[in-house]
């Protein structure tokens, strides 16, 4: 298949709702399409361009998180459910990281699913379409099943003080939540998975845990427009020349003119986002884009920095399209020249 | 963002350069301010690994938690950080001056100085709110006692940031967002985050920043790489070195936040910061008043009037902030004048001696004629002051298109002595340049709030009093 070649032999990276977020943050971009559908290790490929970013977890952070979820699920997970209020209802661990297993797991969290008796089920094995191909999807999460309905609940182990916690964390989950959400929906259809999902996070200063619920509804309607506005990745590849290979084995020179064959489409944000952003980054300097999109809407959308400029003092002259940005941005030049001379 | 900071942005770019985007500093730059940088473990709810803290660039004092983790070590940093921040906030409350209050019916009293605290990001600042949260219910006795300089930290921080969110407030500052005001880099908002790329762009331009990146972090999270290399096998040792290792990551930024002080002090200071700093005397001095009397801590959450009283103050601040700024600034006021809200223009007619004896008593009402070529989003009806002349108000009677742009007729009251011929020099001359906005300086008053003991059952009833955690 034409996607395992432009990855070479190297062993293909699996999508997450983390990367599914991250796609959908930016769906315009047709190189991190690719480069995820393509399963590429993004890390490795910036790293061999002399790219590196940094996309490391602390370890304190990891054991933290490990340590919340382990005392939650400690003797039968009898934390959890006295947070959920749940009552003893079964509990059923389909975890396993292995990629052989993926089929025989994915029928095992169908089935179990379906069965609809009441039950956490832990680490279920779910498929989601996105741009065009199935992707498994192997959440860090429980579904609840309870009289046929289930709900989706995310241990995370940012706190929450005071009822409140840091906007950023809780919008990432709520937006993972979201995509575990389709993706039960996609298996067991609409009515039966909540848009409700419980996040369990450890409360004020304590490791005592708090269940909150959070409405999705808005994060999946974004995530379903988003979806259907990824660009077809199958269309994508197809159109691209024999040449291109990401295999991180072959020299820079062919990797970066492989890169240049699909367009990324940059901004500040992907820095947080995406393993391949400080090349971007680099690629698209000298772009308004470049310096956020509230820069580049303020510069009348303008393309490039320099044509910015040379409108403000009038060396470009405009076209049609551009008169009124063009006169914003004179007015701008002559008052900033004012007020500084 | 506006597009003149846009434009800035975009010619900082071009010139591998930050640009100015201020001409005066709006912000109030203590003598003797407090330097704290935080830095926290990464995964724990606002555990701290270290600080470093004090008043002069050359006496950086480093606080370590050995072992973050541990209960005791956290309250023993708490008592270090008391130890240093508690004296130098409090040695403020000394002199006091007299203030006039109730149309000088009455005065009150204020500390002529107030403490200022700076931290290098909002980071910072998030983190101080969340340590005071966690400190200031404290008990100095029970079952798990703290020393007793751990709540009144914990108050202490909590004032500090509750300021730090009202606009205009310089009682706790941080770096990034100072520079950030006066100062556009040629990268996006993201990047400016990182106070040492922010300050590189300042101070030596666009290679620099890039290579500042790589450098240290300005906290309160560290890097993950760095908390895997080198921290965690520091910690799991028990490891001596800790305090060094800690102290080599920190320095950087404790330079940077000096100079970063150094370059704020270059700028001349913006006609109204005094008054806001007068503000922030105020509030210092209330909070002072508030400790030396009941001292109860700051509640977890307002109660329904106490927290539509904070969002009145709040708005009202932030309205403000930005006429202020407006009107100390030329550049901030060219915002203004290119959404069409200001404009500048040349008085062409003047009618100074007008006198309007249509009412019971006869009122001075001199009218101008102000030519002027800038975008016009101004209504006839609508009332206009201006910087040079903030006691004067002057209504827009008519706006007539002109081959270049437009005649304002205005008609001035107020702010020219109380006799019918107006005093020299407060009516405009013809051909005086005039610079005229809606924006106003004038006092708002404020919605009145019932009794906290009278909230109604609709917004929760009154709140519970105080009870001991």
């Amino acid at each position: 298949m034409k996607l395992d070649r432009l990855r070479g032999p190297a062993k293909a990276k699996r999508h997450n709702a983390r990367t599914i977020a991250a796609l959908t943050g930016n769906p315009g971009c047709a190189r991190r399409s690719v480069l995820d559908a393509a399963g590429i290790d993004k890390v490795k490929l910036a790293e061999r361009i002399g790219f590196p970013g940094s996309f490391g977890q602390s370890r304190f952070a990891l054991a933290r998180g490990n340590a919340f979820e382990a005392m939650l699920k400690a003797d039968g997970c009898a934390m959890l459910r006295s947070v959920l209020d749940v009552g003893v209802v079964d509990y059923q661990d389909l975890g396993e990281d292995a990629d052989d297993t993926l089929g025989a797991r994915h029928d095992r969290t169908r089935s179990l699913l379906a069965s609809s008796t009441s039950a956490l089920i832990d680490h279920p094995l779910l498929t989601l379409s996105v741009a065009g191909q199935t992707v498994f999807l192997e959440p860090d999460l429980i579904a609840f099943q309870s009289e046929g309905r289930l709900r989706v609940v995310e241990i995370k182990s940012f706190a929450v003080v005071d009822g409140q916690a840091d906007a950023a964390k809780v919008s990432a989950a709520a937006v993972q939540a979201a995509v575990y959400v389709l993706a039960l929906r996609e298996l067991l259809g609409e009515d039966r998975v909540s848009h409700e999902v419980v996040l369990v996070c450890p409360e004020n200063f304590s490791l005592e845990p708090v269940a909150v619920i959070l409405d999705v509804r808005k994060q999946l309607s974004t995530l379903r427009r988003q979806l259907s506005r990824l660009s077809s990745v199958s269309s994508l590849v197809e159109a691209l020349p024999e040449s291109v290979s990401f295999d991180v084995t072959l020299p820079v020179s062919s990797l970066l003119a492989s890169l240049a064959e699909v367009s990324a489409r940059y901004v500040p944000e992907c820095l947080s986002a995406c393993e391949m952003s400080v090349y971007c980054r680099d690629e698209a300097a000298g772009s308004t884009a470049a310096l956020g999109r509230s820069v580049r809407e303020s510069l009348g959308g303008v393309e490039t920095v320099s044509l910015a400029l040379d409108l403000s003092t009038g060396a470009a002259s405009p076209t049609p399209e551009q008169e009124e940005a063009a006169a914003l941005l004179r007015a701008a030049a002559r008052l900033r020249e004012e007020a500084l001379s | 963002m506006s597009t003149l900071v846009a434009l800035a942005r975009a010619q900082a770019f071009a010139a591998g350069r930050a640009q100015p985007i201020a001409t005066v500093r709006h912000l109030h730059v203590q003598d003797h301010p407090f330097v704290l940088i935080p830095l926290a473990m990464a995964g724990e709810a606002n555990a701290p690994l270290a600080a470093m803290v004090g008043t002069t660039p050359d006496d950086p004092r480093l606080l370590v938690v050995a072992q973050p983790r541990n209960r005791d070590e956290r309250f023993a940093f708490a008592d270090g950080l008391a130890t240093a921040l508690v004296p130098y906030l409090t040695s403020f409350a000394g002199d006091t001056e007299a203030v006039p209050v109730d149309r000088g019916r009455d005065v009150r009293h204020r500390f002529v100085d107030a403490p200022q605290v700076w931290v290098p990001n909002t980071g910072g600042v998030d983190f101080l709110r969340l340590f005071g949260r966690s400190t200031r219910f404290r008990r100095v006795d029970g079952e798990y006692p703290v020393p007793p300089t751990v709540p009144l930290l914990g108050q202490w921080l909590t004032f500090l940031a509750g300021a730090s969110e009202v606009p205009g407030s310089s009682l706790l500052l941080n770096a990034v967002q100072a520079l950030g005001m006066h100062w556009a880099t040629g990268q996006s908002g993201a990047e400016d985050a990182h106070l040492g790329s922010l300050l590189a762009w300042i101070e030596s331009g666009a290679a620099a920043a890039r290579e500042a990146e790589a450098g240290p972090v300005a906290g309160p999270a560290t890097d993950p790489d760095f908390d895997n290399r080198v921290l965690a096998p520091l910690i799991a040792d028990g490891d001596p070195a800790l305090a060094s290792v800690l102290r080599e990551l920190m320095l950087p930024t404790w330079q940077q936040m000096w100079r970063t002080l150094a370059l704020l002090r270059t700028l001349p200071a913006g006609d109204r910061v005094a008054t806001r700093w007068d503000g922030d005397r105020d509030s210092y001095s209330s909070f002072v008043e508030h400790l030396a009397e009941s001292g109860l801590p700051q509640p977890r959450r307002d109660g329904a009037v106490a927290a539509a009283a904070r969002l009145q103050r709040l708005e009202n601040a932030a309205t403000r902030y930005a006429v202020q700024r407006a009107f100390d600034d030329p550049l901030v006021m060219a915002e203004y004048r290119l959404a069409g809200v200001a404009f500048g223009g040349v008085v062409t007619l003047a009618n100074p001696d007008r006198v309007d004896d249509t009412g019971k008593r006869p009122v001075l009402r001199p009218r101008i004629m102000v030519a002027t070529t800038e975008t016009l989003r101004i209504e006839a009806g609508a009332t206009l002051t201006s910087p040079a002349r903030p006691a004067q108000k002057a209504k827009v009677i008519s706006i007539t298109p002109t081959g270049t742009g437009w005649d304002v007729l205005l008609e001035l009251s107020g702010g020219m002595g109380r006799k019918l011929v107006a005093d020299p020099g407060t009516v405009p001359l013809v051909g005086e340049k005039l610079l005229l906005t809606t924006l106003s300086e004038a006092y708002r008053p404020g919605v009145a709030f019932p009794d906290p003991t009278e909230t109604p059952w609709t917004h929760g009833g009154p709140p519970e009093p105080y009870a001991e955690p």
